[in-house]
């Protein structure tokens, strides 16, 4: 009875969420006049979209690296995937001659997009459907290729110890790299070129007949998709199955003799992650309009396992809150450290470009060496107690 | 004929390049079982002050600053970074290692405004020889000799000094160590001493073979040292040598095969195929000794 | 009563040290049985190559009458081999069977240097170990299709915390435990996996007089109530002498003597590997 109660809760609660970004994004197109930070060019919305896609991918670390005790560092090498088997995927069958244009065309000739359209028709009601069918049909697509790999890759990797791994993994994400461009893999890789033409996020929104936009979805449909994502993998923590993530990550021996096969759960959890990593690399490629083997570099992978450290590691909602403040910080509150500023004829000293970053990453030194928990340490953000604390001090207050 | 010779001798070069800051890892693995992100990153930087301190300064000046300050710099990064860390997970003292790596190169970025720099042209080091008909720059025939005498005198150190017998006995058996009076901070620090120094020697070599430093040149050469390292034996300084001497030289053969092929892309990514390999079939590396956990 | 196991030539060796030689002994079903011997002798060794953890290097470990881990030296190993019997199972197949298929079988253990999962509560320690024998798979457990087996072995778990008297305790973290209950909830935890054999590691350690006391009740009250048989290594002689129905006592790996506990106090090579010898 409680625990449903419970998980109704957070079912409304993610609906206000998602209710309110819609709000948000729109409120420029239904009150006229409001200050720039509404609208839809405002960095507000980019790090909305932004930290909506890393969160997704942070959470999915968060599993491997503080839900199974997995010191993985391949995360940036299952996005790539997911970008690209997305890209691939959805890139229309007309547009494929100009984006492969240096290869002379692509070797893969079927898009899942145009498929779907010439079952639903291009235009109105027809259109949308076929991309929203193909769209999440590429993302799962996506999700299962990363997870395919990651099956693969564990097989030898998993048995290695914690530094290991990390660095095994690490190397696996670099060679895949460098397949993907490889130009002799050009005609389905596009090679060390970019792939794009495909739907993003300002695909879905709703535009009348003569272009105007009608309603803007852009924003939602990340939020929606990582909230999706997010929840399946807080149930799966939740589980049996998360709890023997855990015990494994508390004593491998322990675990061992008390009938968990270690590999299959490692190799489990690896997989799951690398799943949620490749849908995660799909909205990326959705979110930048392309896809490029060089932007999933290790640097990536760090970013990411900062944020992880940041939240907590073995806190979801650690993750999600810690990528919302670093993404913020990172794309727009401290975008001001990185341009010369005068104070009357006096020019603020140390302030160019680059000096965002220098903060940024003193700042994560100190949290990393003297706040060592995190956001969250391994709690979960609980609304109801917090409310239930607010509420117990104003009454002392009364 | 010429062509493989010349390809053989950049790969030495290359792989003695790598031998130094190899040892620099498998010196700190061997003592703290920390993989230290940051070794690379200490690497870049002694390259731009090479850069930096040449520019203002004589050879003879500026190259021991050099040295001196990747000494001071990896001595100050294990007593800010890792010091503190000592009873913590492993896990995050390797994460504080991630984070120097991430410091060092946003704060490379800033200085050098995120562009390439040209490294010197140090006289001797880049002046051209002839040998077995090719031409080739004098740091190339070097390398392989001065990475030699190095290891022999750091193998020396290691043997028969008080320091080096501490480094060995807190390598085998860090906890009895402590408990029989051997002050692990200062062997610590000795070892990350020696690593800083020998990279420092290491990207004065390197970089003088190199077009240009970017703040994310560090990270490349110090994964592929690494995994020396590992190929070798992780904690053994004669394995991290002679695994360095190899990825050099297939790194470089790789690198020099027909341009048709279009292989060349793979020159990194074959380091990291080697490593996974030889975790799998020989986890201990060429040296490296076979640990049991107890239960 | 068959023997629920049964152990014969084991070898375990680590380089060129023989950590368990040669040894042979049986576990009757539903009996209490003691392996003593003086620090280092080799008993949780003894335990670990019966749990899979190590796989030893020579002879056959039986589990209720069928080859549960096989063994014998070969190629370099051979070579080194300390101990005896080296060909007499050189003709059938090796087996060596990981730790968690041992407990699939029905041995479960505890830890002399207690492992919980210190983070966890005590509930989720005992319920973790009814994970193996629950019947779902990775999708029904996350999408919420267990909810009856969730709710049986949430049931069983609590069950079993009342009956350790821990259940007043069951959302603390493990690690907060005083020692003693500690000690009772590893077996607790032990007896969640559903086992017929349960491998005991010096459950006394650290316990105080009137604790050890209650443990040997304790111990026997469960071996009636889930029909176990119990085989245990344990320093305190009190115990040993007042619970088992067999004593086995090893030294330097090898087995020193055996016999019912009586035998054994009065036994004189015994009372020279705890006391050491005195030259003349």
């Amino acid at each position: 009875m409680k625990k449903k109660e419970k998980s109704f809760r957070i079912f409304i609660g993610i609906s206000i969420l998602l209710l309110f970004v819609i709000l948000l994004e729109n409120l420029s197109g239904f009150i006229p006049g409001l200050p720039q930070i509404f609208q839809p060019t405002s960095p507000l919305f980019t790090v909305l979209k932004k930290a909506a896609v890393y969160s997704l991918v942070a959470v999915s670390m968060n599993l491997l690296n503080g839900f199974t005790g997995l010191f993985s560092l391949g995360q940036a090498g299952f996005m790539l995937l997911g970008a690209y088997t997305y890209a691939i995927l959805m890139v229309p069958t007309q547009m494929k001659e100009q984006v492969y244009y240096l290869f002379g065309g692509c070797a893969f000739d079927f898009s899942l997009l145009s498929a779907c359209e010439g079952i639903f028709g291009t235009g109105g009601f027809g259109g949308a459907a076929a991309m929203i069918l193909s769209c999440l049909i590429a993302l799962l697509l996506a999700g299962c290729v990363s997870g395919f790999f990651a099956y693969l890759i564990g097989i030898p990797v998993l048995r290695l110890k914690s530094d290991y791994l990390a660095i095994a993994t690490l190397g696996f994400a670099e060679i895949l790299r460098a397949i993907f461009q490889w130009q002799k893999l050009g005609r389905i890789t596009n090679g060390a070129n970019m792939i794009k033409g495909f739907p993003t996020f300002s695909s879905f929104n709703i535009t009348n007949s003569s272009g105007g936009t009608v309603l803007r979805l852009s924003t939602f449909v990340p939020f929606l998709i990582s909230a999706l994502c997010i929840l399946v993998i807080m149930l799966l923590i939740n589980s049996s199955y998360g709890r023997a993530f855990k015990a494994i990550r508390d004593d491998e021996v322990a675990a061992e003799a008390m009938g968990i096969n270690l590999f299959r759960h490692k190799m489990m959890s690896f997989v799951i992650s690398s799943f949620f990593a490749g849908i995660g690399g799909g909205l990326f490629a959705m979110y930048v309009a392309n896809a490029q083997a060089k932007a999933f570099t290790s640097v990536m992978t760090y970013e990411i396992l900062l944020i992880v450290v940041i939240g907590g590691i073995g806190s979801v909602s650690g993750s999600v809150l810690a990528t919302f403040l670093y993404v913020a910080c990172s794309e727009w509150w401290l975008r001001f450290l990185d341009s010369e500023l005068y104070i009357g004829a006096v020019k603020v000293p140390l302030l160019r470009n680059g000096f965002r970053m220098v903060v940024f990453s003193v700042v994560i030194m100190v949290i990393v060496l003297f706040f060592s928990q995190g956001i969250m340490g391994d709690q979960e953000l609980n609304l109801g107690a917090l409310l239930k604390k607010i509420r117990v001090k104003k009454e002392r207050k009364e | 004929m010429e062509y493989v010779i010349s390809v053989l001798l950049s790969g030495i070069s290359v792989g003695g390049q790598y031998a130094l800051i190899a040892i620099g890892y498998t010196l700190v693995y061997g003592i703290l079982r920390l993989i230290n992100f940051a070794h690379g990153d200490v690497f870049m930087v002694a390259g731009l002050m090479g850069i930096y301190f040449t520019a203002t300064m004589p050879y003879s000046v500026s190259i021991p600053l050099v040295i001196i300050i990747t000494v001071v710099l990896g001595f100050v990064i294990e007593r800010a970074a890792y010091k503190p860390l000592r009873n913590a997970p492993r896990m995050s003292v390797m994460i504080s290692a991630i984070g120097v790596s991430y410091l060092l190169q946003n704060t490379a970025t800033y200085i050098t405004g995120g562009q390439p720099m040209t490294y010197p042209v140090i006289p001797f080091l880049a002046g051209t020889v002839n040998v077995a008909g090719t031409h080739t720059k004098w740091v190339v025939i070097i390398t392989p000799f001065l990475v030699l005498a190095l290891v022999v005198a750091l193998n020396q150190l290691i043997n028969h000094t008080k320091i080096g017998m501490a480094m060995r006995a807190v390598s085998k058996d860090f906890e009895t160590s402590r408990l029989m009076g051997i002050k692990i901070n200062s062997v610590i620090s000795a070892t990350f001493i020696i690593g800083s120094g020998l990279a420092a020697v290491g990207s004065v070599l390197f970089f003088t073979n190199y077009p240009a430093i970017t703040p994310t040149a560090g990270a490349m050469p110090g994964l592929k040292a690494f995994v020396a390292a590992v190929f070798g034996g992780i904690g053994s300084i004669p394995g991290a040598v002679i695994g360095a001497f190899l990825i050099g030289i297939c790194e470089t053969i790789i690198k020099g095969l027909p341009s048709s092929w279009d292989v060349s892309v793979f020159s990194d990514a074959f380091t990291f195929a080697l490593l996974i390999v030889i975790l799998v079939f020989k986890p201990q590396g060429l040296f490296g000794e076979a640990a049991t956990d107890k239960v | 009563m068959g023997n629920a196991l049964h152990l014969e030539n084991v070898t375990m060796q680590f380089g060129g040290v023989v950590s368990v030689n040669n040894l042979s002994l049986d576990v009757p079903e539903h009996k209490i049985i003691a392996l003593i011997g003086p620090n280092g002798a080799g008993k949780t060794t003894a335990f670990n190559c019966i749990t899979g953890v190590y796989q030893p290097t020579n002879g056959l470990i039986e589990f209720m009458g069928r080859p549960m881990v096989r063994n014998h030296p070969t190629g370099k190993g051979l070579k080194n081999y300390k101990g005896e019997n080296k060909d007499m199972y050189a003709h059938d197949a090796p087996l060596s069977p990981t730790p968690d298929q041992i407990t699939g079988l029905g041995i479960a253990r505890t830890f002399q240097n207690i492992r919980l999962w210190k983070s966890m509560t005590v509930f989720d320690n005992v319920l973790i170990a009814k994970h193996q024998h629950a019947r779902q798979n990775v999708f029904t457990a996350t999408f919420r299709g267990n909810a009856a087996e969730e709710k049986r072995m949430r049931d069983e778990t609590m069950e079993l915390l009342v009956e350790q008297g821990l259940e007043s305790f069951k959302d603390e973290p493990a690690v907060s435990l005083p020692y003693g209950l500690q000690r009772r909830l590893e077996i607790a935890r032990a007896l969640a996996t559903s086992p017929t054999l349960l491998l005991l590691d010096e459950p006394a350690a650290g316990m105080n007089p009137q604790e050890t006391n209650e443990l040997s009740d304790f111990v026997r009250q469960i071996r009636d109530k889930y029909e176990l048989t119990v085989f245990l290594i344990e320093h305190h002689m009190d115990l040993v002498m007042n619970i088992s129905d067999y004593i086995y006592v090893i030294d330097f790996g090898s087995e020193i003597a055996r016999g019912i506990p009586k035998e054994i106090q009065n036994n004189q090579r015994v009372i020279e590997a705890y006391l050491g010898v005195t030259e003349e």
